[in-house]
């Protein structure tokens, strides 16, 4: 097990490097993020070669990336445009983003495994043909249009929501975005648990616990969901990184002043600092989900840490 | 801001049992005689003489008052903290500061305020955008010189003569300098910005009617009314709370449920429902915003005489009555000069200057542009930002007018460029080929500011290079001129000669628009499309 750790550890490494060095490249490309400072007009020569010089900008691209991966090393994001630290923009914006993913992803275990394994266990009863309808319809349904729908009607129409969320943007509040969020992750976790269990239903060690004469309850939840639910935390795993990154969407819709919101905004803005920061951190998320994924999966099937 | 229904507390209280966390019955941020207002995130640290977008602007004109400030309504310069600005010679002015006023820290403003805020705001050490402002002062080039390091801290076009008077001197003549002293960049500063800098970063003290009663960067800001406010213009509600979206949409659906108070940029998109959601709670009206397309004069194909023609041809061939009426929906007019109606009649505007080159003539187009020998590199390509604005529905719509009109369907095509720092960027490096969308919003209402940033040659915006003698000269002229009407007249020769070169395409001039709800009145937006705060009345 000490080796697969430490191999896994090690492979991240090139992942991370790979991954920041192509977006501190993709950023760049760009231009110049002076030009779009000062407004419609041009900054004047002088004032712009001075900033460009304050955020080191005049530097050549390559000696840019090692200062940064440098400081990084360091705790150091550099300085947003604003004249704000990178770090303070992150520690305002990812506890946020990390309560939305928690309630998003709580919806995708609870009522997602929850379904699955309901509609698994009846499969052509008319709650399973249900609630496949139901999900094909939510995948097929872009985020944008049932964030915005259920804003309108919960919010505006029924009033039983705010609209939009406060800054503090508490548990709460963050029901509604969160079950947004989670929709289309959702429905595909419902239906790839009804599929595995209903798959599992038939193995042998189904009918042998059966036959044991184990209570239906304990043959369900100890034999059956337990072997069912590999590729299910393989999703939902690698589900939480894109889930604090691909909140923008339903972030916009609902103010919410996250991840994605910076992240947004730094790309507007063309702010360098910004999004290699944020993109940074959310590779080191990505990577850390994706370690624990497979860790959990060598805990789950034995096989797996001896491959 | 109405409380839950009881379906609402049905819902909250599943909510509370599931995570503990409470639902507030109203917003948390208005209560008595405060009002909430949409914002967004500002650009820049909140300095003066560094803020150079609306949205930190707006801020400012709460918190600070300069010598002059523009009237909401007819956006003339009235003196504010000025007694007196006086001159013989249209070149060195003698500015008294009123006896009385303080900041809201309690320290009094005086001559030495405003002398040490304008040498910090010309310092190219401090790298302040909107440090060109002082560009009229003596001594400029050597504390801001083009390149190479400054030889001076402070300009030597200034002197405090008096606790309460100092002396300016400019490097030309300019009869308007005092009326351009409105202009946020020229606020006073209390000593607290110069010894505590970081700490009047966080929350900026000014000498306005509104004081900063916190800021949480990115999300909101709560200003509250300060009682010591010795103007003339105090703020008539308790306070502002402005809070920051990402999408003017949610603010605007925030408003129809009575969530936000009011919001100053409606999208387009709701355009169509306003009047009959807010129920005559939405505001209309002209502000100091005029669009054009732009040219680059340093392309030799578009600087011939030929070109000229295809020019006005091309402004000929624009349907701007039907793009402003089905794409903007009336929020937008169709212009007819090269400055703005908030001007007024006195201040320079002139409808219908551009005459028979702005009116939409398709037979006159196309006799234009053949004359002229045809479009120059055979396709127009209109460059524009494609990020923000919706500047693709409009591109669109006059190229298809072009196309229309010339009766070539690949005339004309929109070039989009992914992001506005990059679109500033390659109009920087002169790559452009041909026209590009310009925006002009006006720094302080005068027609020079329409006309002498953007067509003067080198001037700091004039970014299609444009060059003319004649017109330089008669901005020089107009600048001397000490009285206002023969000035504002000689501008208006000098815009004809823009219109003769079609040197850039009015196309219309934009409206600021505001929604708000049933707990606001006496809401209004001034020129510069920014509501007028202190004026509004809660409940």
């Amino acid at each position: 097990m000490g080796r697969y750790v430490a191999r896994r550890l090690l492979q991240m490494i090139p992942v991370f490097i790979g991954a920041t060095l192509l977006i501190f490249l993709m950023v760049n490309v760009m231009g110049d993020p002076i030009a779009g400072l000062c407004g419609e007009r041009a900054c004047d020569p002088a004032t712009a070669a001075q900033l460009k010089r304050e955020f080191g900008l005049d530097q050549p691209l390559w000696r840019q990336y090692v200062t940064y991966m440098g400081n990084v090393f360091t705790g150091n994001f550099g300085t947003a445009f604003n004249g704000q630290p990178v770090t303070e923009l992150m520690a305002a914006a990812f506890p946020v983003t990390i309560r939305l993913t928690i309630v998003a992803v709580a919806f995708e275990i609870v009522v997602g495994i929850a379904l699955g394994v309901v509609t698994g266990l009846r499969r052509g009863h008319p709650v399973d043909t249900g609630v496949l309808l139901a999900t094909l319809v939510v995948i097929s349904v872009p985020t944008f249009v049932t964030g915005l729908l259920l804003q309108l009607l919960l919010g505006v129409s029924w009033g039983w929501i705010k609209p939009s969320v406060s800054p503090a943007a508490s548990f709460g509040e963050l029901i509604v975005p969160g079950l947004v969020l989670a929709s289309v992750s959702l429905a595909y976790v419902t239906r790839l648990t009804r599929t595995t269990i209903a798959e599992n239903k038939r193995a042998d060690y189904v009918r042998t616990a059966t036959a044991k004469g184990l209570p239906r309850r304990r043959v369900v939840t100890r034999h059956l969901l337990r072997n069912s639910l590999i590729p299910v935390v393989t999703f939902i795993g690698t589900d939480i990184g894109a889930l604090m990154g691909g909140a923008i969407v339903t972030e916009r819709i609902f103010n919410i002043h996250g991840v994605g919101y910076q992240l947004y905004q730094g790309i507007l803005r063309q702010n360098t600092q910004t999004v290699v920061g944020f993109v940074t951190v959310l590779v080191l998320v990505f990577l850390l989900a994706n370690l624990l994924v497979d860790l959990l999966y060598a805990v789950l099937d034995p096989r797996i840490r001896y491959a | 801001m109405r409380g839950p229904t009881r379906a609402g507390r049905a819902a909250c209280a599943i909510a509370a049992a599931l995570t503990m966390a409470g639902c507030g019955g109203g917003g948390g941020f208005g209560g008595a005689g405060v009002l909430t207002s949409s914002w967004g995130d500002p650009q820049n640290p909140l300095e003066p003489a560094n803020t150079n977008e609306v949205q930190g602007g707006k801020v400012l004109d709460m918190v600070f008052r300069g010598l002059k400030k523009y009237d909401p309504r007819t956006g003339r310069a009235v003196n504010m903290l000025a007694e007196r600005i006086s001159t013989p010679d249209s070149r060195t002015f003698t500015v008294t500061v009123r006896d009385g006023w303080r900041f809201s820290n309690g320290e009094p403003v005086t001559a030495r305020s405003f002398v040490d805020a304008w040498n910090y705001g010309a310092s190219l050490r401090n790298n302040q955008k909107n440090a060109y402002f002082f560009g009229y002062i003596d001594g400029y080039d050597r504390v801001h010189p083009a390149a190479g390091r400054q030889r001076a801290d402070t300009l030597s076009g200034l002197r405090v003569t008096g606790p309460r008077s100092f002396t300016v001197r400019l490097n030309q003549k300019f009869a308007g300098f005092p009326d351009t002293l409105g202009y946020i960049a020229y606020a006073p500063l209390p000593r607290a910005f110069f010894t505590d800098h970081a700490g009047w970063l966080r929350k900026p003290v000014g000498d306005g009617p509104y004081q900063i009663a916190s800021y949480t960067k990115g999300s909101a800001m709560t200003l509250k009314k300060w009682n010591g406010y010795p103007g003339p213009d105090p703020a008539r509600n308790e306070g502002v709370t402005l809070l920051v979206y990402t999408d003017s949409n949610t603010a605007y659906t925030d408003v129809l449920a009575g969530n936000l108070d009011l919001v100053d940029d409606v999208p387009a998109t709701q355009l169509k429902n306003v009047r009959t959601d807010l129920d005559g709670r939405y505001i209309n009206t002209p502000a100091g915003i005029l669009q054009t397309l732009a040219f680059p004069y340093y392309d030799p194909k578009w600087n011939t005489a030929g070109a000229r023609k295809v020019r006005t041809g091309l402004s000929m061939a624009i349907n701007r009555a039907q793009i402003t009426q089905t794409i903007f929906r009336r929020t937008r007019t169709p212009a007819t000069d090269w400055t703005s109606p908030v001007l007024g009649t006195a201040g320079g505007f002139q409808d219908g200057l551009c005459g028979p080159a702005c009116a939409y003539d398709p037979a006159g187009a196309r006799r234009l542009v053949r004359e002229g020998g045809g479009i120059p590199g055979g396709q127009l390509k209109i460059t524009y930002n494609a990020d923000t604005g919706s500047h693709k529905q409009w591109v669109d719509a006059v190229c298809n007018s072009i196309n229309n009109a010339l009766g070539d369907d690949k005339a004309c095509v929109g070039n989009p460029v992914g992001t506005f720092a990059d679109f500033r960027n390659q109009i920087g490096q002169h790559r452009m080929s041909g026209p590009f969308r310009a925006g002009w919003q006006m720094d302080y209402p005068l027609i020079q500011n329409f006309l002498q940033p953007l067509y003067y040659t080198g001037a700091s915006s004039n970014d299609g290079q444009w060059s003319n003698k004649q017109f330089d000269r008669l901005v020089d002229r107009a600048n001397a001129e000490t009285d206002r009407a023969a000035s504002v007249r000689l501008f208006q020769e000098a815009e004809k000669v823009v219109r003769d070169n079609m040197a850039a395409i009015p196309l219309w001039y934009q409206n600021g628009s505001a929604g708000y709800t049933a707990r606001l009145s006496r809401v209004a937006l001034n020129p510069f499309s920014v509501p007028v705060y202190n004026e509004i009345k809660v409940g």
